[in-house]
């Protein structure tokens, strides 16, 4: 916004810029910034603080009017909680937790497994109408998955898929393939061909020429297609609540949301397990962020 | 060591894009053949097919004696240098040498003592254990080109290893590769776009177009007589003038008045072209012998020649190319006239040499 101000003040008549006021404005520019920035990240930030707030307090420090922003007493009681049963023993929702580190991890994997190879193709090979099949595969993406969900639903009912796990799996590799090919295809594509062509002719096969020399240098762009699976996987919400119902069977998303509905709703405790929930992504996504930015930046820039 | 063979090759891919048409090449033991065209006229797919990288639809491929239609890359026994390197970019130079023998299974001692022998040939003593990203534009090449050495195959295939090439690098290169291919006899089959690559390096030269071969023959039978209009207009920089002709009175003549002698055996009733070069064309005083009136359009001062575009009979333009010491001022009147013997002459409707 700072900067808007300042081109307004750039395309304005010359006479308006004297020395002193552009001085000025350079020092009141960056000023400007900071509080502007400043202001946005606290509006921006603020329900992650209070969660983090919410999940460290008493109930009746949660409940408290006005609400006490500093002068709370500590307590670790909701991170319990989140773990372990009131009656001891292994809690519903550290079961939850199990069920959605399995289902997002072993549907990305599923979906890596199967669209990267099939991204090196649509890559290296002269397929028939290989537009057209790339724009089917994109176009299974064109709708909000939502729409979906009953025929899905009714179609795991015959088929007995209804309530398991590996349900959630198939579906969501299903939806993390087409996004696997497509982002992984960018990543092939920038890889020359030449160096399997070179490697067949040094006496490889054409599989193991890709196994052995482009894999290797497509594993950047295959870690970043798998966060971005399993950040889908991770954070789904609509298919985990109408395909399954069960404890045993939940992922986080529904079990968290379970939470909230009684005649009294244990604040802390959604506030300890959205944090438990939100902290693996947020630590997996840090560690790969170079990626990251790559798998987003590719293609904007040309060489 | 071996020649080639390529009988009626034909590329259609499974999306119906045909990049070769039909393809005839009988290339020597010892040749460096060079395949000449524009981009897409199948040129570099005729040689992935050589190299069995792709699988021809129809038509059969030889090295040596050997039908080699069904047999993978390595089994060849050829070697292949690519426009963009492929050196692998985990090794030092020593192991990107050293891979393809390892790849075979030669024993140590062999394997040490061939990378040695290639890296002498090459100049690459200092590079050997530096890794791709170290190393210049050339000196990949150089690696690159000593990657195909060391194998010892019975045939080079070179894929415009010289495009990504600086001018300058790119002469030197061209240098070393013939002198290379001379040292060592071996086979050689060279794409490229760049005419004047295919010039000085081919012993003879294939020129295709749209998925056929144009014409074939040693670089001078090339530039003196294209077989094809394609090929007069490919060959050359500028290229040559083609001008509408009419035999009358035993001589080539245009209208605009400009006379040929005319080559023997010209057919009647058709309508021609024939091909000058712009070295057999003159600039000179207006009115001056066996000349007729033209005008300067413009002249490009290349330093060692000018080539002038003159206009002569009004919307006729040929290029000439003229020694720096004849300079005629633009929009100058001038003088034109032919000074070389009978040109090649082109049938307008076949496209094709008919005298």
């Amino acid at each position: 916004m700072a900067v808007s101000v300042d081109e307004a003040v750039a395309t304005g008549p010359a006479r308006d810029r004297t020395p002193s006021a552009r001085r000025l404005g350079g020092r009141g520019r960056s000023v400007l910034e900071v509080v502007l920035l400043t202001v946005l990240a606290v509006v921006m930030l603020f329900p992650v603080l209070w969660m983090i707030e919410t999940s460290i307090k008493e109930n009746r420090d949660v409940y408290a009017i006005p609400a006490k922003f500093f002068n709370f007493t500590v307590t670790m009681d909701h991170f319990k909680d989140v773990f372990v049963a009131p009656g001891g023993g292994r809690s519903a929702l550290s079961v939850a937790f199990l069920n959605s580190v399995l289902v997002a991890g072993v549907s990305t994997a599923l979906a890596t497994v199967l669209g990267v190879p099939a991204a090196w193709a649509y890559s290296r090979f002269s397929v028939k109408a290989k537009k057209d099949q790339l724009f089917f595969i994109l176009s299974t993406r064109f709708m909000p998955p939502v729409v979906v969900v009953i025929p899905i639903f009714l179609m795991y009912r015959q088929v007995g898929l209804i309530d398991s796990k590996l349900g959630l799996i198939l579906i969501y590799a299903a939806f993390n393939v087409p996004f696997t090919i497509w982002m992984m295809k960018g990543f092939v594509d920038e890889v020359p061909a030449e160096y399997e062509d070179a490697a067949m002719l040094d006496g490889y096969t054409r599989m193991q020429a890709f196994w052995r020399f482009t894999l290797p240098l497509l594993l950047p762009g295959i870690a970043a297609t798998a966060v971005f699976a399993l950040i889908f996987s991770w954070n789904e919400f609509v298919f985990a609540i109408f395909l399954t119902s069960s404890d045993g069977v939940r992922t986080a998303p529904p079990a968290i949301a379970g939470l909230i509905g009684g005649t009294t709703v244990d604040w802390g405790l959604v506030a300890a397990a959205s944090l438990v929930f939100a902290l693996p992504v947020l630590i997996f996504a840090y560690l790969v962020r170079k990626h990251l930015v790559a798998g987003v930046t590719l293609g904007a820039v040309r060489r | 060591m071996a020649g080639i063979e390529v009988t009626a090759l034909h590329k259609r891919y499974p999306d119906g894009t045909v990049a070769v048409e039909h393809v005839d090449l009988s290339i020597g033991d010892g040749e460096l053949f060079v395949m000449l065209g524009p981009s897409g006229c199948g040129k570099t797919t005729t040689l992935r097919a050589i190299a069995g990288l792709e699988r021809q639809t129809t038509g059969d491929i030889r090295i040596g004696d050997t039908l080699v239609n069904d047999l993978p890359p390595a089994e060849r026994d050829i070697a292949m240098v690519f426009q963009f390197y492929a050196l692998y970019p985990h090794l030092r130079t020593r192991d990107n040498l050293a891979f393809p023998l390892r790849a075979e299974g030669l024993p140590k001692s062999e394997v040490q003592e061939r990378v040695d022998e290639a890296a002498r040939l090459m100049r690459l003593g200092p590079l050997l254990d530096r890794r791709p990203h170290r190393l210049s534009g050339g000196e990949q090449q150089r690696v690159a080109l000593a990657r195909a050495l060391v194998r010892r195959p019975r045939a080079f295939l070179m894929d415009e290893p010289l495009t990504n090439l600086d001018a300058e690098l790119r002469a030197d290169m061209r240098t070393e590769i013939k002198h290379l291919q001379g040292e060592l006899g071996t086979t050689m089959v060279y794409v490229t776009h760049d005419q004047v690559e295919a010039m000085s390096l081919g012993h003879r030269i294939a020129i295709l177009n749209k998925g056929r071969v144009e014409q074939i023959g040693t670089p001078l039978e090339v530039y003196d007589r294209p077989a094809s209009l394609f090929c007069a207009a490919f060959i050359g920089s500028p290229p040559m003038n083609l001008i509408e002709v009419e035999v009358a009175d035993g001589k080539l003549r245009s209208q605009g008045g400009l006379v040929l002698t005319p080559p023997p055996n010209l057919p009647r009733d058709r309508r021609l072209v024939a091909g000058v070069r712009p070295e057999a064309l003159e600039v000179t005083e207006p009115g001056a012998e066996r000349s007729v009136p033209a005008r300067v359009v413009s002249a490009e001062w290349l330093g060692d020649e000018i080539i002038y575009v003159v206009d002569y009979g009004g919307q006729r333009e040929v290029r000439v190319r003229m020694p720096p010491t004849v300079r005629f001022a633009a929009d100058a009147p001038v003088g034109l006239r032919h000074t070389g013997g009978p040109p090649p002459v082109y049938d307008v409707s076949t496209e094709e040499l008919v005298a």
